[in-house]
């Protein structure tokens, strides 16, 4: 495709240069090249360190890890994503079925409100849903009264169950939302084409709707999936072993830091395996994808089918959302008094700094991708930022460990240098700063700022450049009123939806913060480690409130 | 007599208190092709879906090889009419082959007939060469017979095509559609079109229906629409044309401002015109081939536009008595606009609607 542009343009005579391309836009001695493989190489360094210490095993930490927890580790992690994805596979295209095609009471509330649980961060779900449902907790406790003191019945919630049924209700939305996407971009003609060729409505969606939809069903267990294994805070609350909490283990308890790096090299070999299945399931998305949505009516369900379709997604909206925040509203007002004191304001301080640092300077190096990738659409600014938006298939656990170790090393190594050369002790220099801190946030949350700016980028053509230069506009003139202004919603996007993630986020933090730098979600890691759910609940509801912009936000475009 | 394949009589269908067919019926016997042809949102498609089976009607009855299939609060499945359908946009399943879109349909067939059956479809629309392509992979005339073979490879008693080839470019329509008619044919099928699109309805139907607000207003074959249209709406609708104001001078004689008209004149005004005679009033509408261009004619026309067709040049003419009329003539007699021609009439057909007022 370029080839003929410069074979057009090489011919050309004077006053042409609308087809040149692409347009120069800035006249600066940066080169735009560099921006892109940098970053990717900053991303690459903690993947690379714990790739590095899977390569290089230490025998006596593997032959330990693999004599004591490394079976349960794997045994733990294999069912939980076995059962997460399962579950929210039939839960989220089930619900996603009902109100994209069919028709029942309450429909419309449903459609938006089954998304409200990906405001619930997983790990808040599963500290209510244990004060609820634990053995001293409300509910048990007024089964007693009622049937005497011996509920044997009563499952264990604690137990792997109990793990699976928390992250299904957090992570389902994402099953939910792209195959409710399919189900509405395929429109309900292809069920008539079925229908005309003989089949009845339930051979048409497993015939038709269903495997038109797997791509889109397949990306969003991979999604689920990625979530699961990189969770840390729910399997933290629950007690429940899998690889994340192992190398917290290893890290703080055990102080082995070859340890926690053999375990997260075997976990990021996990994570790469997801991330090229995925890939594939994206590709496909592309091709299957049909034209035009034909607006029909809906499969419109009536008598106990209605009310049952009804009651089921009630149940869901109800266990998944209304009960958990309920239970935390609560809480909250129940010791609104003690708890909402100057330390929980410089709790919430340090997460609004933290996250609107964050968003600063990922929107920022998105923006100069996008731009580089404008400039030189070749293959290596390509990887480059595909790498560099590799980071959301990590988890956290696993960035940490791998910034840490590196800078670790550097600040020694500055250490050293500084005692030998001007016999100084410097102390250490890097690590435990909000620098560290900061890349390893860009590491894990850039593809999330990344996304929404590529996508406005993309309606930035290249003749609206040439138009705009055609009227006279150049340089900066053209950013400020032709680029900015349809980026802007982009941006915006961009910001509030990292801003959320890293407030959310736990790992990392709990991690890599410097002394002194706690977080609500450190708060709610320190206080549910110690089952203090209700002085939880406080820090949870301003995690919850931030989590719905989002929503509200997505919900609010989606209509227009 | 034969009982028709399919029969529609007085159906009504309505969104809330819109309208969309209004009391229309319709017969098709078996082997015929059949079209409705009508503007955007006359309700052709609606009377489709419903014979279909994917829309339910208000009132009325629909009966398919003498059975009914519909009356209001009773619907047959769609997927027990046995009616084939060919949709707009194809909807072709992205996931399966060619060749197992074509299957897709026969699952009541032994296997080994199945698989002739997909082989046979495959050599009648042309596609053999890309069995085992996606339809991402085609182009938009592949997939258009993709969807044709699909619908046709059950032999369903009955099949519809809804406006088939609106997604094709305009060269492919053409050459599409005389396909399909051979096709269809030789497949010995009964089918309805529907197309806003004339040449189309033309090209492919041995019956057509002029569509107007939800209901029938004329239906014939594409001959007497164009030549002995039963309304104005059809005159305006089917084909170019002026109406001039004209008298009748009797049975058989009507004087417009070219001259004098000669023909039996009497039954296309007959259900509105009351007054129908000596001194009656009336519109005759004047086709472009209806003008004739003639150097020798004393009669002179003004050249106020002109629209090169290639072999004709459709000349938009002011007559001499100020009102205006379209001529068609060879490209060869190439005029400029403002210049004066000679004309002549040569009208073997009059279609006349009396005046409202005289």
């Amino acid at each position: 495709m370029y080839g003929t542009h410069n074979a057009k343009s090489e011919g050309r005579s004077i006053g042409t240069s609308f087809s040149h391309y692409p347009p120069s836009v800035f006249r600066t001695t940066l080169s735009w090249r560099f921006i892109p493989v940098l970053v990717a190489v900053l991303v690459l360094i903690p993947v690379g360190t714990v790739i590095l210490s899977f390569l290089t095993p230490t025998g006596d930490v593997w032959q330990h890890l693999v004599e004591t927890i490394l079976p349960s580790l794997l045994i733990n992690t294999f069912w939980l994503a076995l059962g997460v994805s399962v579950s929210s596979a039939l839960l989220g295209v089930s619900l996603a079925w009902f109100t994209a095609v069919c028709d029942f009471p309450g429909r419309k509330i449903f459609s938006w409100g089954l998304m409200l649980p990906l405001a619930i961060p997983a790990y808040v779900m599963a500290f209510v849903t244990l004060g609820l449902f634990d053995f001293t907790g409300p509910i048990q406790t007024s089964l007693r009264s009622w049937l005497g003191p011996e509920l044997f019945w009563f499952p264990n919630v604690r137990g792997r169950l109990g793990v699976i049924i928390v992250m299904t209700l957090a992570f389902y939305p994402y099953v939910y939302l792209l195959a409710r996407n399919a189900f509405l971009t395929q429109g309900k003609r292809s069920l008539e084409a079925a229908q005309s060729l003989g089949l009845n409505r339930t051979q048409g969606f497993l015939k038709v709707a269903l495997p038109m939809a797997r791509p889109w069903i397949a990306s969003g267990v991979m999604l689920v999936l990625m979530e699961t294994l990189a969770d840390f805070g729910t399997v933290a609350v629950f007690n429940y072993d899998t690889f994340t909490t192992a190398i917290y283990k290893a890290w703080f308890s055990m102080f082995s830091l070859s340890a926690a790096s053999q375990l997260a090299s075997l976990l990021i070999v996990i994570a790469f395996v997801l991330i090229v299945m995925e890939q594939k399931f994206r590709s496909r998305m592309r091709y299957a994808e049909t034209k035009q949505s034909s607006r029909v009516a809906r499969i419109s369900l009536t008598g106990w089918r209605a009310w049952a379709v009804a009651g089921f997604a009630s149940a869901t909206l109800f266990f998944a959302f209304l009960l958990p925040t309920t239970q935390l509203i609560i809480w909250a007002t129940h010791n609104f008094v003690e708890e909402f004191n100057q330390l929980y304001l410089s709790f919430l301080w340090h997460s609004l700094i933290l996250s609107g640092l964050a968003s600063i300077l990922i929107c920022s190096v998105a923006v100069l991708l996008v731009y580089s990738a404008r400039r030189h659409p070749d293959i290596v600014t390509r990887v480059a930022v595909r790498v560099a938006t590799i980071g959301y298939a990590l988890p956290g656990v696993v960035l940490a460990v791998g910034i840490f170790v590196p800078l670790a090393w550097l600040d020694n190594w500055l250490r050293e240098m500084a005692m030998q050369l001007f016999h100084i002790e410097t102390g250490f220099l890097i690590q435990g700063t909000l620098a560290a801190m900061l890349i390893a946030y860009m590491a894990r949350f850039l593809a999330v700022g990344h996304y929404p700016i590529d996508s406005a980028m993309q309606r930035i053509t290249f003749s609206i450049d040439e138009a705009s230069m055609g009227l006279g506009l150049n340089g900066w003139n053209m950013l400020k009123r032709v680029h900015l202004p349809i980026l802007k919603g982009g941006i915006y996007t961009a910001v509030t939806l990292v801003f959320v993630d890293v407030m959310k986020e736990m790992p990392i933090t709990l991690m890599t913060r410097p002394f002194g730098w706690d977080t609500l979600a450190v708060r709610i890691f320190e206080m549910t480690s110690e089952g203090e759910w209700e002085q939880a609940a406080l820090p949870a509801v301003a995690l919850v409130l931030a989590g719905l912009i989002p929503i509200v936000l997505f919900t609010h475009q989606a209509e227009k | 007599m034969d009982t028709p394949l399919l029969e529609l009589t007085n159906i009504y269908q309505a969104y809330g208190d819109q309208i969309v067919v209004n009391n229309l019926s319709l017969a098709l016997k078996k082997g015929v092709i059949g079209c409705l042809l009508g503007p955007s949102a006359c309700g052709k498609t609606t009377v489709l879906r419903c014979i279909a089976g994917f829309e339910p009607i208000t009132a009325g009855e629909i009966f398919l090889n003498g059975v009914k299939v519909n009356s209001s609060g009773f619907s047959l499945q769609p997927e027990q009419r046995h009616i084939g359908m060919v949709f707009q946009d194809f909807a072709l399943f992205p996931h399966l082959t060619v060749a197992a879109n074509i299957d897709f349909g026969l699952h009541r067939m032994h296997h080994t007939e199945r698989a002739l059956r997909v082989t046979e479809m495959l050599q009648i629309v042309g596609l053999a060469d890309v069995t085992n392509n996606y339809p991402h992979e085609l182009s938009g005339g592949q997939q258009q017979r993709v969807a044709l073979a699909r619908a046709l490879a059950p032999r369903p008693d009955l099949l519809l095509l809804d406006e088939p080839f609106s997604n094709l470019d305009v060269n492919l329509r053409e050459r599409l559609s005389l396909e399909v008619r051979d096709i269809l044919k030789s497949q010995g099928a009964t089918a309805i079109l529907v197309t806003h699109d004339q040449n189309e309805a033309f090209a492919i139907a041995d019956e057509i229906g002029v569509m107007h607000h939800g209901e029938i207003t004329q239906w014939d074959t594409a001959y007497n629409l164009y030549h002995r249209p039963s309304s104005r709406f059809v005159a305006n609708f089917v084909g170019q044309g002026v109406f001039l104001s004209g008298r009748v001078l009797d049975s058989r004689h009507v004087e417009i401002e070219l001259g004098i008209l000669t023909a039996d004149i009497s039954h296309q005004c007959a259900s509105d015109c009351r007054v129908c005679g000596e001194g009656c009033y009336v519109d005759v509408l004047i086709r472009p081939d209806d003008i004739v261009h003639d150097d020798a004619s004393s009669l002179q026309a003004q050249i106020i536009h002109k629209a090169f067709r290639g072999a004709k040049i459709l000349y938009t003419l002011r007559l001499p008595g100020g009102s205006i009329a379209l001529s068609l003539v060879p490209s060869h007699h190439n005029h400029a606009v403002g210049e004066n021609i000679g004309i002549k009439l040569e009208v073997d057909h009059v279609v006349a609607f009396s005046q409202i007022a005289p």
